[in-house]
């Protein structure tokens, strides 16, 4: 049974702080495709178009009948462990620091013999396992057995956390916490586990709603945090940049209209301050910090969220600019996550629907509450992934998307 | 009906010594290897008209670019990158050119280089499979793989580590009579069961030291061989196999399974009639399954086979008189010629010390390319004393 994980010891601050390490992270093209799935938490495998045979490991023509068709289907992932051995060597330094080191054969039922990583509480072989797929600190797929059913701190397990980034006992910055989703975000992740949670606030000479209640949590401590500012955010970033393990950047400016209905740029141009020059600042200033906290111990820097929008994918005309700032976002995010990856730093991006607050007001139901966007992000923390899309609406679009972008465009343009 | 082999022989086995490290390329190794060929039989390189070469080291290059390397103008040219099938294959290939006249004397060769850092680029580059399933989870390469295998056999057939440890130990004995083995110390049981772990139930001496070195050996007609006054020997049936079994969910089987009915079969001999056997031993594990696939015992009773016989040069069951690669070290693809080499110093009075005696027949095994979870290339030859 997994131990449950001890709140870490303080830090030696003379201690060198140990450099990151990646697994490999050489892929082929076509193995990529188990990366696309398991970046939105999903595991999938090849399967024959033309005589439904299962692939693994990913290539470029059915195995058994040559089809080249090949397109990625959602595995349930059971299958047998038919057996399993423990590495106390390897040629590959990240795994030389992590030796002894678990990994197994199993049989899945749908077909191809698998290698994984193995959870801690998988028995020896012969054993029934639950196979999925996580990302590991390369950013790249790969599939670990879990036990076929759910154990007492199944999270905890030493080899698990290497692929996730769970926020318990981790220490954590929301960057706006005056919003109904920043103070969901903060009580999700404390009820998660989280150690202290710096809570930001643009303008600390106002009381927001809510902001006795945030003060009143024990793990909560209030920061002046203006991400319209450079200099604030440098101040912020000297004084606890250093042992920030997760940066949740919840601010967010949100206002309607496309481009007839108004004239003038100054609305657009604070869109942009906040959602997207506000992420270039926290990135330029935090970014090297967690960096270089990556492989720091069993509570090290992590992960990095961005609550973008489902507008980044395809531009909602009623919020026309809002949408504009969060496709421009987006992509910074992707330039973040491509200068993250090298340390093991996941970026991970939240692509809700529209949020139940006053600006999506003329939206119709059903919109994500709050609580329910915080729950998607603890989620997506545990797991690891790097592509939220909570909400009913956001999976449709995204399914969509993913079908026909250019439909997805003709339907959003509609009114 | 196929056609047997007529009077083609093998000639002039030779050997490039090893080394744990060098700071010379692939190319070095298997000039060297040439360059002995051409001093055992007295041959100029000009007048070996087919070349065959296995190497993982000769990158960026392949058998072509090493024809300019060292000067040489065949006619006749292979690559046969097969790791541990190598020497089985390249026998084939050869043999078949000489039958047919497509080469008079062909050069086989392999070998490789071994850098403190080569096993490892080695590993990670080494197919796609191996560089999207297998070497992400660990970066334990064969051992890896390997481990997968033994625990399973053990769990399935009752095999102890001391079945293995005395396959081991044997050979360890052999390779004291082999001046090229790099390791040069008695290795006790013991010794064996308590080393220290690389992959359970894998231990130190459950896995090959990469090293550097080459082999090779010629192909000719036996009337050229008489002529050159080369001991040789016959060439009495050989098979090859690759990807066999694909649908068996984890390797207790090798595709000589598929095809030693017919080995036997072109050798017009039996089993019982082999006087030695040079297995493909990068683990025990994997010698077992073909001591079981090619018709020793049946499958699952290999461990009853081990502790039923004495594995030396001098026992009842010869297995890898100079020690194999556990004992001797795998030179890259040369490990896939060792046994080769081996068995025809046996079977023409070279083997001096470890001489089995009154050998005649010789069966030799090759294996390798763990692609993904199991080695896909097998082969074997059965060798006649002339
Ligand atoms: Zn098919």
């Amino acid at each position: 049974m997994t131990r449950e994980l001890s709140r870490p010891k303080r830090k030696n601050p003379i201690l060198r702080t140990r450099l990151a390490t990646l697994p490999p992270g050489a892929r082929s093209r076509v193995a990529l495709g188990l990366t696309a799935a398991a970046a939105r938490g999903a595991f999938e495998l090849q399967v024959c178009r033309d005589c439904q045979a299962v692939q693994y490991p990913p290539r470029e023509a059915c195995q058994a009948c040559l089809s080249s068709r090949l397109p990625w289907r959602v595995q349930a992932g059971d299958g047998e462990l038919i057996a399993d051995t423990t590495l106390a060597h390897s040629n590959d330094l990240f795994f030389r620091e992590r030796v002894p080191w678990r990994l197994g054969y199993v049989r899945l039922d749908c077909g191809p013999t698998v290698v994984v990583h193995m959870h801690g509480d998988v028995p020896p072989a012969p054993a029934r396992v639950k196979v999925g797929a996580r990302l590991d600190k390369s950013g790249q797929a790969v599939l670990i057995a879990f036990p076929s059913q759910e154990v007492p701190n199944m999270a905890d397990d030493r080899q698990l956390r290497e692929f996730t980034c769970d926020p318990k006992f981790r220490k954590v910055l929301v960057t706006d916490g005056k919003t109904g989703i920043g103070q969901a975000i903060v009580k999700a992740i404390i009820a998660a586990g989280a150690d202290l949670v710096w809570v930001g606030h643009a303008e600390p000479w106002k009381k927001f709603p809510g902001f006795d209640e945030l003060k009143a949590i024990p793990q909560v401590s209030l920061m002046p945090l203006d991400l319209t500012d450079s200099k604030s955010v440098r101040e912020i970033a000297a004084e606890i940049g250093g042992r920030v393990d997760v940066l949740i950047n919840t601010a967010e400016v949100h206002r309607n209209f496309g481009i007839g209905n108004r004239r003038g740029v100054e609305i657009a141009q604070a869109e942009m301050d906040v959602n997207y020059f506000g992420l270039l600042r926290l990135a330029q200033e935090f970014g090297p910090a967690l960096r270089g906290r990556a492989a720091d111990g069993q509570s090290n820097a992590v992960a990095w969220v961005n609550i973008l929008s489902v507008y980044a994918l395809a531009n909602f005309p009623p919020h026309g600019t809002f949408s504009a700032s969060k496709a421009a976002a987006h992509s910074l995010a992707q330039c973040l996550r491509a200068e993250m990856r090298p340390a093991g730093i996941r970026v991970i991006n939240v692509f809700p629907g529209p949020i139940d607050h006053e600006w999506n007001q003329q939206i119709p139901p059903p919109k994500v509450t709050p609580q329910a966007l915080a729950t998607a992000i603890v989620r997506a923390l545990k797991d690891g992934v790097e592509d939220v899309y909570p909400g009913d609406v956001a999976q449709e679009w995204l399914e969509r998307w993913r079908d026909n972008p250019k439909a997805l465009e003709r339907e959003l343009s509609n009114p | 009906m196929r056609r047997g082999y007529d009077d083609v022989v093998i000639t002039c086995p030779v050997t490039v010594p090893y080394v744990r490290y060098s700071i010379r390329g692939g190319h070095w190794f298997l000039a060297r290897a040439l360059a002995e060929l051409v001093k055992a039989s007295g041959v100029a390189k000009a007048s070996m008209d087919g070349l065959c070469v296995s190497s993982f080291t000769l990158t960026p290059d392949t058998a072509i670019g090493f024809t300019q390397h060292v000067g040489v103008s065949p006619r006749w040219l292979d690559y046969v990158p097969l790791g541990g099938a190598s020497g089985v294959v390249c026998l084939r290939r050869a043999s078949r050119a000489v039958q047919a006249g497509d080469a008079d004397i062909v050069a086989c060769i392999a070998g490789d280089t071994s850098h403190t850092d080569s096993f490892r680029l080695t590993l990670a580059n080494f197919s796609m499979f191996a560089r999207d399933a297998v070497y992400p989870y660990g970066a334990g390469g064969p051992n890896a793989s390997f481990a997968f295998l033994t625990s399973y056999y053990m769990r399935t057939y009752g095999a102890e580590r001391a079945d293995f440890g005395k396959m081991c130990v044997a050979q360890r004995d052999n390779a004291l009579k082999y001046s090229e083995a790099l390791f040069k110390k008695p290795l006790t049981l013991a010794e064996y069961l308590d080393a220290r772990p690389i992959a359970e139930p894998l231990r130190l001496f459950d896995c090959v030291m990469p090293c550097a070195g080459g082999e090779g050996f010629l192909v000719m007609r036996k009337a050229r061989a008489l002529d050159l006054g080369l001991p040789y020997v016959h060439i009495l049936g050989t098979i090859e196999r690759h990807n066999g079994f694909p649908a068996d969910p984890i390797q207790m089987r090798g595709g000589w399974a598929v095809d030693r009915d017919d080995l036997y079969a072109q050798a017009g001999v039996s089993p019982s009639d082999i006087d030695f056997f040079q297995t493909y031993d990068d683990y025990p594990v994997i010698s077992l399954m073909q001591i079981e696939d090619l018709g020793f015992c049946a499958k699952g009773e290999g461990p009853a086979f081990v502790r039923a016989n004495t594995l030396t040069f001098d026992g009842s069951f010869p297995v890898n008189t100079s020690g194999g690669q556990l004992s001797v070290g795998q030179a890259g693809a040369a490990g896939g010629y060792l046994g080769m080499v081996e068995a025809v110093r046996q079977l023409t009075g070279q083997a001096e010390a470890r001489a089995v005696k009154d050998a005649k027949v010789g069966l030799v095994s090759g294996f390798g390319m763990i692609n993904f979870d199991r080695g896909l290339a097998s082969g074997a030859a059965i060798l006649g004393a002339a």
